[in-house]
Order: C-alpha cells, then sequence, then structure tokens
C-alpha cells in the first residue's frame, strides 16, 4: 500500500511531558482485537483519555480543545515496549503526522516510519522549550532540509533520517514495494546459500 | 582484519544486500505468526494478489488472545474468536504450519519455537512480538517487528533492517542460591535502564551466562528488549546443541553433524570489537523485585524503593507519577508489602523449569488466604510435563491450579485480568500501567520469589523461605 507523501508542514501541537511513554499507554493491549488497521486513533492513549464509563477525562491534553494540530510532542524514550505496530496506527489514525521527542524506542520509529508518521529526534533542550511555550505556539519541520523550527523563538535544529527512508516518505514508497522488485536478488541468494 | 562478533557473522550471513545509507535487505529463516500482529499483514498480501512466498518457513500458533480454561469449548468473546479464526483461515489459504487452539503443540510463540526445535542456532527469527529476542538464547538473531515487516517477511522472506551497533554484557561469578536467570536480567535492567540498549542488539557472555540452562538463557534473552536493545543472543554451546538435538523440528542424521559442525564456529573471535561493554559481578544480585511501571524501575528485594534526589530532576515528575500510580512513596521498603496476585507464566518464566522452581517451592506449604494465583503453563507441552512430573498435584494440594497455556495475565487480551488497584507478582516481563488489566499494578520477580510471596500473602524474600 503506497503510503502518504510527506510534505512540508506547519502546525500548533499537541504536548504530552510524560518519559518513557510505552506502547501499552499509546494503545492498551484489550483494543488489539481488530482484524484491519481501522478506527485505532480513538482509542489513542485510551487509559490516560477516557474515564471507566468512557466519557473524556477533562484534565488529559488531547481533550483540551486549546491543544490540537497534527504533531505530537512527547517526553524522551517515546514508543518503548512491545513491537505492536498497532501503536503506530493509532498516532496516525488520530490525525498525527509527525511525533517529536529527544529518544525514540527502535521499534515505533520503524513501524511510524512504515506507516508515514515521521519520528523527529531533538535535543532535551529543544523539546524543554517547546514544552514551555504557549498553546498557540507552532513547528514547522521540513523534511527536505531534514530542521524543525520552534515559532515561539525562532530556533531551529536539524533531524536525523537515513537518505533511503527519507526518499520513500518524500514519494510515498514503501519498504514492500521495494523489497517486491528485489525478488530476483532474493531468489539468487536462496540458490547460492550454502 | 579485526575479528567478528557472533552477531557480524551470523548477520553477514544473511544480508540479501546493502542500500547506501539505507537498511539491509535480510533474508529470514523462520518466521513465526500468531494472531494478533498478523492479520493485516496476510490483508495486505491478499490486496497485492499473493501468498505467503516461503510458507515452510513459517509456524503459526494462537497465543494472545485465547483462554486459559476451558480450551475445547468456542472462544466466548467473539472479536477474540474472530481473529483466532481470521489466522486459521489465513494458513490454510497459505499453506502455513499452524498449531491451533487446543492442538497438542499450540502454545506462547516463544515457547513453542524452541521446544519443537524450530529455533535453532545460526538463524534468523523474527516474529510480530517484541518478546521474539527469546529464541537469541540458541545464538540466533531473533527480533520482534512490527504488523509492515510481518507482510514484508510474508510476501518476499526478507525484511529491511538497519544494522544495529553491537554491545556486550559480561556477566562473571556465581549466582548466588535463590537468585535466578530473571533476577539476574532484571537488575541488569536497573542498571542500565529501558533505553539504555536503544539501538544495539546485545551479546551476553560471561561465566554467569554459560552456567544457566536454556531456559535460564532464553529467559536473559526474552528481556533484552526490556532495556531497549533489538534483541540479545548467547553463543551456542554443548547445553545448546544438546536442547535441541532429536527435537521433531531439529535436522536429522548427516544433516545433524553438518549442523554443529556450523554451530561451533558460531562465536565472537577473541579480537572483536563491540560498540559498548558491561561487566557486572554475578556476585552482586540478589532477588529483584520491580516497584514502578517500567522493567528497569527494580531493586534487590531487601532495598527501599529509591529516594526522590537520587532520580534526575527532569524525571522526578515522570518518577512520581509511576509511583502514585503504584500506590507507592520514595524510600518504602519493598518487603513486607501486601499483594493480591500470582501470575506465573508468560514467555519469560512459563517454561517447565520455572513451573517446577515455584511448584518446588510452595509443596508443603499453603497459598496465603486473599492471594489469587494463576500458574499458566507456556505452552501445552509444558503442561503435559508439569502433570507428568506430578507437579499439577503439588501445586493443587498447596491450594494453586494450574490453567491451560497462552500469553494470559502477561498482557490480559483474554479474561484474565487483575483487577484495578490490585498487587500482582507476576514473572511475565512488563508492568506498564495497566499491562495486567485496567489499573493493575505488576511487581515483575522470578518465579522463586513469586512462590514466597504467594505462601506470606506479602513481598518475602525467597532465600528465608
Ligand atoms: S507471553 Fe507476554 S510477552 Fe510473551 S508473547 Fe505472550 S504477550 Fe508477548
Amino acid at each position: 500500500m503506497p503510503i502518504n507523501k510527506f510534505i512540508t508542514l506547519e502546525s500548533t501541537y499537541v504536548p504530552l511531558p510524560i518519559e518513557n511513554v510505552d506502547t501499552d499507554q499509546i494503545i492498551p493491549a484489550r483494543f488489539l482485537k481488530a482484524t484491519t488497521k481501522d478506527g485505532f486513533g480513538d482509542n489513542l492513549f485510551a487509559d490516560w483519555r477516557y474515564n471507566k464509563d468512557g466519557s473524556p477525562k477533562a484534565d488529559f491534553v488531547l481533550n483540551k480543545p486549546e491543544y490540537k494540530g497534527s504533531v505530537l510532542v512527547a517526553g524522551k524514550n517515546f514508543g518503548s515496549g512491545s513491537s505492536r505496530e498497532h501503536a503506530a496506527w493509532a498516532v496516525d489514525g488520530y490525525g498525527f503526522k509527525v511525533v517529536v521527542s529527544s529518544f525514540f524506542a527502535d521499534i515505533f520509529r520503524n513501524n511510524s516510519l512504515n506507516n508515514g508518521v515521521l519520528p523527529v529526534i531533538i535535543s532535551e533542550e529543544f523539546l524543554a522549550e517547546l514544552f514551555a511555550a504557549g498553546a498557540d505556539n507552532t513547528v514547522v519541520v521540513n523534511l527536505e532540509e531534514q530542521t524543525i523550527t520552534n515559532k515561539a523563538n525562532g530556533k531551529s535544529e536539524s533531524f536525523d533520517i537515513n537518505s533511503y527512508k527519507k526518499n520513500c516518505l518524500l514519494n510515498g514508497f514503501d519498504d514492500i514495494d521495494y523489497l517486491m522488485n528485489a525478488k530476483d536478488e532474493i531468489e539468487t541468494y536462496e540458490r547460492n546459500r550454502s | 582484519m579485526a575479528g567478528k562478533t557472533l552477531f557480524d557473522k551470523i548477520w553477514d550471513m544473511h544480508e540479501v544486500k546493502t542500500i547506501e545509507d539505507g537498511p539491509s535487505v535480510l533474508y529470514i529463516d523462520r518466521h513465526l505468526v500468531h494472531e494478533v500482529t498478523s492479520p493485516q499483514a496476510f490483508a495486505g498480501l491478499k490486496a497485492r494478489g499473493i501468498k505467503v512466498f516461503r510458507p515452510q518457513n513459517t509456524f503459526a500458533t494462537p497465543d494472545h488472545n485465547i483462554p486459559t480454561i476451558n480450551q475445547h469449548l468456542p472462544i466466548a468473546d467473539e472479536i477474540s474468536r474472530f481473529q483466532v479464526d481470521t489466522l486459521t483461515k489465513n494458513c490454510e489459504d497459505n499453506d502455513v504450519t499452524l498449531f491451533g487452539l487446543g492442538h497438542p503443540k499450540n502454545g506462547v510463540v516463544h515457547v513453542v519455537g524452541p521446544e519443537l526445535g524450530i529455533t535453532q542456532p545460526g538463524m534468523t527469527i523474527v516474529c510480530g512480538d517484541s518478546h521474539t529476542s527469546t529464541h537469541g538464547a540458541f545464538g540466533s538473531i531473533a527480533f520482534g517487528i512490527g504488523t509492515s515487516e510481518v507482510e514484508m517477511v510474508l510476501s518476499t522472506q526478507c525484511i529491511m533492517q538497519p544494522r544495529p551497533k553491537t554491545m556486550k554484557i559480561n556477566i562473571d561469578g556465581e549466582l548466588e542460591k535463590g537468585v535466578s536467570a530473571k533476577d539476574l536480567v532484571l537488575y541488569v535492567i536497573s542498571k542500565l535502564t529501558t533505553g539504555g540498549g536503544t539501538g544495539y542488539f546485545v551479546e551476553f557472555a560471561g561465566s554467569a551466562i554459560r552456567n544457566l540452562s536454556m531456559e535460564g538463557r532464553m529467559t536473559v534473552c526474552n528481556m533484552s528488549i526490556e532495556m531497549g536493545a533489538r534483541g540479545g543472543l548467547i553463543a551456542p554451546d554443548e547445553k545448546t546443541i544438546e536442547y535441541v538435538k532429536g527435537r521433531e523440528y531439529a535436522p536429522k542424521g548427516a544433516d545433524w553433524d553438518t549442523a554443529v559442525e556450523k554451530w561451533k564456529a558460531l562465536v565472537t573471535d577473541t579480537d572483536a570489537e563491540f560498540d559498548k561493554v558491561y561487566n557486572f559481578d554475578a556476585a552482586d544480585i540478589e532477588p529483584m523485585i520491580t516497584y514502578g511501571t517500567n522493567p528497569g524501575m527494580g531493586v534487590g528485594i531487601t532495598q527501599t524503593i529509591p529516594a526522590l534526589d537520587t532520580v534526575e530532576e527532569a524525571s522526578q515528575k515522570t518518577y512520581l507519577k509511576s509511583l502514585d500510580y503504584m500506590g507507592f512513596a520514595p524510600s518504602e521498603k519493598m518487603l513486607g508489602k501486601k499483594i493480591d496476585w500470582i501470575f506465573v507464566g508468560s514467555c519469560t518464566n512459563g517454561r517447565i523449569e520455572d513451573i517446577r522452581t515455584f511448584a518446588n517451592a510452595v509443596k508443603g506449604k499453603k497459598k496465603a488466604d486473599g492471594v489469587t494465583a494463576w500458574i499458566v503453563p507456556g505452552s501445552h507441552k509444558v503442561e503435559d510435563q508439569v502433570i507428568a512430573e506430578g507437579l499439577k498435584d503439588i501445586l493443587e494440594e498447596a491450594g494453586f491450579e494450574l490453567r491451560q497455556p497462552g500469553c494470559s495475565a502477561c498482557l490480559a487480551m483474554n479474561d484474565d485480568k487483575v483487577p484495578a488497584g490490585k498487587y500482582s507478582v507476576a514473572t511475565s516481563n512488563r508492568n506498564f500501567e495497566g499491562r495486567q488489566g485496567p489499573g493493575s499494578r505488576t511487581l515483575l520477580a522470578g518465579p522463586l520469589t513469586a512462590a514466597a510471596c504467594a505462601v506470606t500473602g506479602v513481598i518475602t524474600d525467597p532465600r528465608t523461605l
């Protein structure tokens, strides 16, 4: 399935200044019974977001109307724990195109890239400044240039992404397309193995 | 030329090609599949109009979502049943070997792979589950993948992977009596933190690792993911070869001899360099227990919860939030805290050795009043052996019930949920908020500590039992 092409984005953001947010918080296991990729956005951060009776918890950031936008800014070590891609589907399904943090768990980072959600790694200082700014602040994420800018203070940082993945995101390709095209080489490898 | 690490040797053998400033195309020898992370991948294949590329290298077993009682009945939860049925249908349509619910070889995917000899040294093994790292105990590169990657392996037997850095964790010396593999790995994670291994593939080495049984080694590699590592592995030795020998899917006859020859070369060269090395002394390790909401938040059982001022200032808010969830405070003692639940099971500690340890420790004693205990074997084979060794009787006499195999309360996708606010001493691998059911509070420990807590009803040092 081709993923969405990533273009430069300016958006307000949702701050989640909690460290070590694990995949069981992003999408609790009881929501993993689906056989499609749809609908996970509604249960993103379900246990922090809803009361037992399903009503929204007023003090959780996703329920505060002043915080919106297609960027999630989270505390360090975001996405640790399970390999469930449902976490990336939930982030994507909710409408986030970019997740910003000072540190990501490996599998989550891979999974989000495979779903066209860009993980942006920034310094602790840059992160703290984003958390400190007001709800109307915006960030500009430029994938071509590999930069992120905090509009509140005008500071920019560059972020890392390997050129293969960057190319995939800019063009909307995915790994499966690549591998399907490499089938001949895969079969040659199989024949040559001792 | 400098030597190679074991990891590099196996990786290089499986690299189909590399992309400049990009990932490698890595060939996968064994793909394990379960019901939760595969349906969307099979659907992707269907949408492309293709079938599983190498079905003979793919093995499936439902485990996450299945009940652990009355497995002969249809699954009551309709959505769970549909997910399990979908796996059956996908395997049938694609000629994939399935050990379905009730099948004598069914069980938790990471218990089943090794016990059937599907897992072998030198292989690349993946599964849509982070604890695939378990199989690294055999000297293979094994790691968890997301569903997009499951789809890649199903359709091409390959995935795209950036090459991780290598780390060596050396643990020399002898473990004290009453200290298990689980304690060892919880200790290492408490030192490295849950992000300490991120970006690395770990080789565990040293005399303390060598002295572990294969079950113990699996426990250690299983939890390597909890320090953020991509996976962990241990070089194969005589114990490994002895364990694999004669298992159903292990090589036979002349193939066996050739395989063993190859496996013997699976060691890190003495002059190989790792990107990072840690050294620990086994004698420093006591039985461990976690007090917080990630596996790095563990202490020796006689210790106190770390004081607030020992935590970095930027992390203090998260630290207090975590303790608040647990109903604990900084500097409190762990010993003597009341517990409500015991869970013995999972791909971390649900193997025969674990249940044997637990049963022998509670033998002739009684489960404490007010404690609910779930003893869940990792597979049917484990269950059969528990019964054959007479452990079931011992457990029942002490007031413990043996359930049927599955992931169970490790992630509480089925009905095995610990109620909100209750304290559960669990031999599984994650103590995240809500992991064992919404609001549940999990304290990770080894099977021996679980036994000590089960008969006293409070956190108890197993060395005093
Ligand atoms: S037992 Fe737990 S960790 Fe292991 S595969 Fe099942 S859910 Fe995952």
